[in-house]
């Protein structure tokens, strides 16, 4: 089928929630592992940050970037009338 | 669409109900041990009971899930609901080497351990954002399905085939040696008889019903595993922290630890004992040069001292002299044996790495160079996750595109639980060891040192080189398998903890071995066999086949692992920067680039597998001992690491040759609209496909 300028619009907006949480996961973790050394100058929690933040932190920030898109992604669908219906 | 609503949603509460009760069932066999085990049970057999208990659960569950229908044997029926085929997705992906070994590499390696952690979990949000949706509404059967209706043809395809079966054969061979490496170590059968008993449990589940029994089985897998990991793991951190999420408080142990470090690496009595190692080293360095000479000069040096102690009439130096000659090598190729351990075991004599200190190396150049071998591991490991075909196989198998999505999320929350456990296991296990056992006389070990150290010397090893009686940290030999394995007895806790935590282990080696079995066999049936061979076969041949090959495919690769193949750690990196190289660039430069086409698939594709192959050929040992030219690291990159070149090059490549063809034909562009909707006017005819 032909595609809508509506349909190009939920692509668009796709394409900025995946750039926006990939740039969330670059920080999280390229830059935060090639400064870890300066990181674990600062205590959070008991622990070095740098230390913290490859063990736990980052990995908790997966999580939510994960959820985060299929939370967004869910409401895109309905909103633009892509979705698959009820399907639970 | 009201009544299939209605189906899902009463089939997923009844998943709810189904694996409600078989948690409590199973919590309630562990109690029942428990009681057994107080009135006189003996460990051997609380080994067993857990060993066939669980493997028979599982071909149980594999027998009720027996199929042959095409779309249920390859995708489970499409049905599996997110929150399920996260936790399939999660003990599809935790393998053995995730359940034992990785606590003990971040106790081993400190800091520098956590790079697999991170890429290990950090993939999904590349499935997540690149892949798992879009594969979802595309809706075939493999991942070489994807690429040859993508870019079309078959020698796409039978590049995808090889490279699925090359990454999942090598990786299925490490789970298989991990369910041998269990069942002997708890049940005291023979390596080789544990290596079968595993399989005939592997494949009763997954021949009889493919994808749906491997579905239902991993999920009943998962329950077991995280049982088993968290607690032991609980139980020690109320002892050391006082709360039961030890996750959230062991920064105060990691102080703790780290003050420890500074006491040993303090003591004149260690540096006593680093300095003897160094010595040891040095000899046995010497003495493996020329065996025969210094093993001759050994021997007479004391058999001198033997027969100058008798002429001097000098009895406590008789007796310890001939204590001396006793305790040496009786021929030389013992000696070689005592030179090899010696030699090796030199390293303790390096002073203690703080544990949260990134990246250690004698000068700032070393120090960039383990920097940039984090990175590049990181690197590997998460788009090589985002590229292995029996995790993207498995968001084949949800309701929806949507429902895909939202399993990511299950699938990562539910690995996260093991992931960011271990790290903590690792900082709670070195302050019981820095605490208890060094300092500790060698007359009064703590319980499971001694134990552990008799049933496995290569787990555990304490030496009193210097002769003081006490335990000194540099006298301690430790395999990382024992962080897992003896955290139940450190913790005080009865012995049907530690068969929990082999059972644990179990299914983790077999639900991954499963998922990557079925990956092989899927390969050769589905997309070598019906899509290139006999395109017209029945139904009923498709799956017959492919159940046999599944049977020829276990037997091949446990006679693999028979053989005891080298370093297993190198074979699963290798792995992921072989899949990264082949798969990622093609998959999601597919969906994402509309120009890309068939030639820039296929010499993108082997361009990236050529520079990663090239790369580990010239600069791993294993190859180059075997004569392959040897050459010198680029950037001073480890070559397991070697997906760190392959994928840029294949991205590249792709995009290069792809603007220098032509486009792909119209038919395949709207593929591409198509898998970019959950939902167009007029489709869901290929999404429902069977």
């Amino acid at each position: 089928m032909e595609l809508t300028a509506k349909h190009q619009e939920y692509w668009r907006k796709n394409l900025l929630i995946t750039a926006v949480l990939l740039a969330v996961w670059f920080v999280v973790t390229f830059l935060e592992a090639w400064f870890a050394r300066e990181l674990n100058a600062i205590t959070f929690l008991g622990f070095p940050l740098g230390f913290y933040m490859s063990a736990q932190g980052s990995l908790a920030i997966y999580v939510i970037i994960i959820g985060v898109y299929a939370w967004y992604m869910t409401g895109l669908d309905k909103e633009f009338g892509v979705d698959e219906g009820d399907l639970e | 669409m009201s009544s299939q609503a209605f189906t899902h949603s009463a089939f997923n509460r009844q998943l709810k109900k189904y694996y409600g009760l078989y948690t409590g069932g199973f919590i309630g066999f562990v109690v029942l041990l428990a009681i057994a085990e107080q009135m006189g049970l003996s460990r051997q057999w609380i080994g067993y009971w857990f060993l066939f208990a669980t493997i028979g659960l599982y071909a149980g569950i594999g027998i009720m899930s027996r199929t042959a229908e095409v779309a249920e044997y390859y995708v489970a029926g499409r049905r599996v609901p997110a929150f399920f085929n996260g936790m399939a997705t999660g003990a599809d992906w935790m393998s053995a080497a995730s359940f034992i070994a990785m606590a003990g590499g971040l106790f081993l390696g400190g800091f520098d351990g956590l790079a697999w952690v991170m890429g290990w979990t950090g993939g999904y949000c590349l499935v997540a954002l690149f892949l798992a949706p879009y594969l979802r509404k595309f809706g075939q059967f493999t991942i070489p399905d994807f690429l040859a209706e993508r870019y079309g043809g078959n020698i796409v395809r039978t590049i995808g085939i090889l490279s699925a079966i090359t990454c999942s054969f090598v990786y299925v061979v490490a789970q298989i040696y991990g369910v041998g490496l269990i069942t002997s170590r708890f049940t005291g059968l023979e390596f080789g008889i544990g290596v079968f008993v595993g399989l005939a449990g592997i494949l009763v589940c997954s021949m009889l019903g493919g994808m749906k029994a491997v579905t239902w089985t991993q999920v009943a897998q998962y329950i077991i595993l995280i049982i088993a990991y968290l607690t032991p793991v609980v139980w020690l951190g109320m002892k050391h922290t006082g709360v039961p999420v030890p996750q959230f408080a062991y920064g105060y142990t990691l102080q703790k630890v780290g003050e420890l470090e500074k006491k040993i690496n303090a003591d004149p009595k260690e540096l006593e004992v680093r300095k003897l190692r160094t010595e040891r080293g040095a000899a046995a360095a010497a003495g493996l040069k020329e065996p025969d000479k210094a093993f001759a000069a050994g021997k007479g040096a004391l058999e001198k001292s033997v027969a100058d102690a008798r002429a001097a009439n000098d009895a406590a130096k008789l007796a310890a002299s001939e204590k001396a000659l006793a305790a040496y090598p009786k021929d030389v190729d013992a000696a070689k044996k005592m030179w090899t351990a010696d030699r090796a075991q030199a390293v303790r004599s390096a002073a203690v790495t703080p544990h949260a200190q990134p990246f250690p190396g004698k000068d700032q150049a070393a120090q960039d160079r383990a920097r940039l071998n984090f990175i590049g591991i990181v690197f590997c490991m998460m788009f090589g996750t985002a590229a292995l075909p029996h995790i993207l196989m498995r968001y084949y198998t949800t309701p929806s595109v949507q429902q895909a999505r939202v399993s990511v999320f299950w699938s990562l929350f539910f690995i996260f639980l093991l992931y960011f456990t271990a790290p903590t296991l690792a900082v709670l296990s070195k302050f019981e060891m820095y605490s208890n056992l060094v300092g500790s006389s060698f007359a009064a070990l703590p319980a499971w040192a001694t134990n552990w150290a008799k049933v496995d010397p290569t787990l555990l090893s304490i030496r009193d080189i210097n002769g003081d009686g006490i335990v000194q940290w540099a006298e301690v030999v430790i395999g990382g398998d024992l962080i897992v394995l003896s955290t139940p007895e450190i913790a005080g806790l009865p012995y049907v903890v530690s068969g929990l935590v082999a059972a644990g282990g179990l299914a983790a080696a077999l639900s991954t071995a499963d998922g990557l079995l079925l990956t092989i066999a899927n390969a050769l049936s589905h997309d070598l066999y019906y899509k290139m061979i006999d395109p017209t076969a029945s139904t009923t041949k498709r799956v017959t086949i492919s159940k046999v090959l599944l049977v020829v495919v276990a037997i091949t690769a446990a006679w693999v692992t028979s053989h005891k193949p080298g370093d297993i750690l190198f074979l699963v990196g290798a792995a992921f920067s072989l899949a990264a190289s082949a798969f990622f660039p093609p998959l999601v430069m597919g969906v994402f680039w509309k120009r890309a086409n068939k030639w820039g698939a296929i010499i993108g594709m082997v361009a990236g597998l050529g520079i990663c192959i090239y790369y580990m050929m010239r600069t791993y040992p294993f190859f180059t001992n075997m004569g392959v030219p040897k050459m010198e690291l680029w950037f001073g990159l480890n070559p397991v690491s070697a997906g760190m070149f392959g994928l840029p090059v294949g991205v590249v490549t792709i995009w290069l040759v792809s603007l220098l063809t032509s486009p792909p034909p119209k038919a395949v562009q709207d593929l591409v609209e198509h898998v970019r909707y959950p939902h167009l006017k007029g489709d869901s005819v290929v999404s429902e496909a069977r």
